[in-house]
């Protein structure tokens, strides 16, 4: 379980996931995690709930891509990606990332990179339903592709 | 045999989320885009969005490509999971 992924309709538990992340490895002196919930306001709509569509095996490939670049990129003790399919409520968690490093820098570092790669090649999309009944896929933005762009 | 899918937005103007094409018609990528132009003429504006992602056997390409029997092209808008 030292680096996994994992695409589910499921809800997880954060403490577990520390957990599993620090197992059996005392060198892990920093650990950095990134949860993202569903929120209530997106583009000037007031949002009642989202389902997340995706593409399985092709999903699971580019996570699986993402995770070992990082790897390659920084000194992990352990890195785990999670993200839910399905219909989500507003709170609701959509994705964890954590990573463990000897290193804070590389725990940080390694933790941003999965998510902005994630949001820019993850086969995910989003439909959200608002407030007043009606239903819109999500837009992808300018400022995620800028963020992946640093890292090249 | 060219599995073709399509997902999220795209998948719903295009009423279809897979059809199959003889590889006998199509061997590039252009080629195929053209062929379910001729074959849905309705879908020729949804197909020449040019932010559409395209997918090769689950790995990104961009630009024209030779397709082989047996390949499954995903088409498919910028993603927005996370």
């Amino acid at each position: 379980m030292a680096f996994s992924i994992a695409v589910q309709i499921d809800d997880f538990d954060v403490g577990q996931e520390y957990s599993d992340l620090v197992a059996n490895d005392v060198s892990a002196g920093a650990v950095v995690f990134f949860v993202g919930r569903v929120r209530d306001f997106n583009d000037g709509k007031n949002i009642a709930s989202l389902s997340l569509e995706h593409y399985p095996g092709m999903t699971e490939k580019i996570l699986q891509q993402i995770l070992d670049e990082a790897r390659r990129r920084w000194q992990l003790v352990s890195a785990r990606i999670v993200h839910r399919i399905g219909d989500l409520q507003l709170g609701d968690q959509i994705v964890f990332v954590g990573t463990a490093s000897a290193h804070r820098e590389h725990a940080f570092q390694a933790a941003e990179f999965l998510m902005d790669f994630l949001k820019t090649s993850a086969p995910f999309w989003k439909k959200e339903k608002s407030r007043d009944g009606s239903f819109g896929w999500v837009e992808s933005k300018d400022k995620d592709d800028k963020a992946a762009k640093r890292w090249e | 045999m060219i599995r073709v899918v399509f997902f999220a937005q795209l998948r719903e103007q295009l009423g279809t989320a897979k059809l199959d094409v003889s590889i006998e018609r199509v061997k590039t990528l252009s080629e195929l885009k053209q062929h379910l132009s001729l074959q849905n003429p309705s879908w020729e504006s949804a197909l020449a969005n040019t932010k559409l992602l395209v997918a090769i056997n689950h790995a990104y390409v961009k630009g024209n490509h030779a397709l082989a029997d047996g390949d499954e092209v995903a088409f498919f808008p910028p993603v927005t999971g996370g």
